[in-house]
């Protein structure tokens, strides 16, 4: 290939879907300019283990690259790093960048990810309260993290629960204040919820359910002395985290024009409105053939299965997005492996008992297993992901007997 | 610093260089082989770092998890000397290691 056949594709973000675009184009000998533009200072990391064992101080920062910078530089593609994208040119397919330069780009690929959800009440701004979404969050939260610290989390789903099984270790008080009657609502059914709420007292976490916050107290020096509560009550704390989810990032494409709604709107290529521009990961709105309708997903999963996707697209292979999501936690002892979208099960078959050390839930519509979660048990997820791809249709009863095989169902 | 080789299953050879500690699942990720997807980045959640030790070098590879097993027990290519790429960490004994790719991940 000539240099004058030779394109350049600009990835926007840099987090897993870019890290794993890169690397795919890397794996297919794509032939063309592939350039990174990141915000943050580090090449694509994993993001998983911030609120478990990079929070706990277990691993060390370098070993979450999903590859170390040289191995991209070497291979020819370019990072550009610690620099922001001001804007999208369309019609010259230019973006702006920070530092006031600008990059032509032939394709355009936006992997920007999501931003947490700020809790928006009084005392929001005082010292002392944390988010967590990137290893600098991470790393200001952990040398908070000392013994007999009062570290009060808002919000009980996977982050929140995680930072708290991490701190607890650590001999933090943590209490937990969630303000649905149950943990993890949103992604996960009852049992589990149940389950995980006895695993987190047991650990000595004070989690409080149907609790509503209303707002911080200001103790010394603009400092959080507490958080307020709905029902006129305050819990004490040193530090706060606040971890009530996150919001797509689209300022870019919806500055640029593109179609937005609550994500990126992308097709099962992951096309954009514009033919010259993809995105991919937690920013889209995408159609993934295994649904019927448009979903957005905030998971590892579907960050590198859609740059997968991407990555054919750009190659002219058009392989549209059919696989089921999947999910994975880790909270103490428990491995929690999950595939498929619960919500909207119409009967819940348990494997196991939830004071076993291993169980599963599966999630039936009309008889076919549209999610699985294990606990514990590798092989139900395993199990699960061929049953719900599949979209098998299995008894009740082979499901929930311990003594019947469930590789057999496959 | 020694050497392993990943054979693809199309027969493609890949002769890496690595470190001792450095996981079999790492060591493929950073060298670009494709086929070791390693999607949940080495936590034995998601079964796509799935490879066969050849057979004089498997007792060299330590031994299988409960975890590990059970994951490898739905791999489809599933051979006497399968293992989870992410929980093989590499050992100074390692060097000179062929492992074969499947044709599938999970």
């Amino acid at each position: 290939m000539t240099t004058s056949e030779k394109k350049t594709t600009v990835i926007v973000g840099g987090g897993h879907a870019a890290g794993a675009l890169m690397t795919t184009l890397l794996q297919k000998k794509y032939q063309h300019e592939v350039v990174l533009v990141g915000e943050e200072p580090h090449p694509p990391y994993q993001r998983p283990p911030l609120s478990k064992n990079y929070l706990a101080g277990e691993v060390e920062q370098a070993s979450l690259y999903l590859k170390p910078r040289a191995v991209y530089e070497k291979a020819g593609q370019q990072l550009r790093l610690g620099v922001r994208v001001e804007q999208i040119d369309r019609d010259n397919k230019t973006i702006r960048l920070s530092d006031q330069s600008t990059l032509k780009y032939d394709q355009l690929v936006l992997a920007t990810g999501s931003h947490v959800r700020r809790l928006r009440a009084p005392g929001s701004d005082l010292q002392g309260i944390h988010y967590l979404h990137d290893i600098a969050d991470t790393d200001a939260l952990r040398e908070k993290l000392v013994p007999g610290t009062r570290l009060v989390i808002v919000g009980g789903g996977y982050i929140g629960l995680e930072v708290a099984a991490s701190a607890i270790k650590k001999g933090v008080n943590v209490t937990v204040l969630e303000a649905a009657d149950r943990l993890m609502q949103r992604v996960t059914g009852p049992e589990m919820s149940a389950f995980f709420y006895a695993k987190h007292i047991a650990a000595g976490v004070d989690v409080r359910l149907n609790t509503a916050v209303t707002g911080f107290e200001a103790g010394d020096q603009g400092r959080v002395a507490g958080v307020t509560l709905a029902d006129g009550g305050t819990v004490p704390a040193d530090i706060v985290l606040v971890s009530i989810g996150v919001i797509p990032e689209t300022a870019l494409a919806e500055a640029a024009g593109l179609p937005c709604d609550d994500g990126i709107v992308v097709d099962e290529f992951t096309r954009t409105g514009d033919p010259d521009i993809l995105a991919i990961g937690d920013c889209t709105r995408h159609r993934n053939l295994f649904f019927e309708k448009m979903q957005r997903l905030e998971s590892v999963a579907n960050a590198v299965d859609q740059a997968r996707t991407a990555a054919a697209t750009l190659m002219g292979e058009e392989k549209p997005y059919d696989s089921a999501p999947w999910f994975w936690s880790n909270q103490y002892d428990v491995r929690l492996q999950m595939v498929g979208l619960s919500q909207n099960h119409d009967q819940r078959v348990l494997r196991g008992s939830t004071e076993d050390k291993e169980f599963a839930v599966f999630y039936l519509r009309e008889g076919c297993v549209i999610a699985v979660d294990a606990v514990n048990l590798p092989v139900a997820f395993m199990v699960g992901k061929q049953l719900v791809q599949h979209r098998k249709s299995v008894s009740a009863e082979a499901l929930s007997d311990p003594g019947a095989d469930l590789k057999a169902l496959v | 610093m020694g050497k392993i080789t990943f054979i693809e299953h199309d027969n493609t050879e890949h002769v890496t260089e690595f470190e001792a500690g450095t996981t079999l699942m790492q060591i493929a990720v950073d060298n670009a082989v494709p086929g070791i997807d390693g999607d949940c980045g080495g936590e034995c959640a998601c079964g796509t770092c799935h490879m066969i030790v050849a057979d004089e070098w498997f007792g060299k590879t330590g031994s299988i998890g409960d975890a590990e097993e059970q994951m490898l027990s739905m791999t489809p290519e599933r051979a006497q000397t399968s293992r989870l790429g992410c929980q093989v960490k590499t050992t100074a004994a390692m060097d000179g290691l062929t492992v074969h790719l499947p044709e599938f991940q999970m």
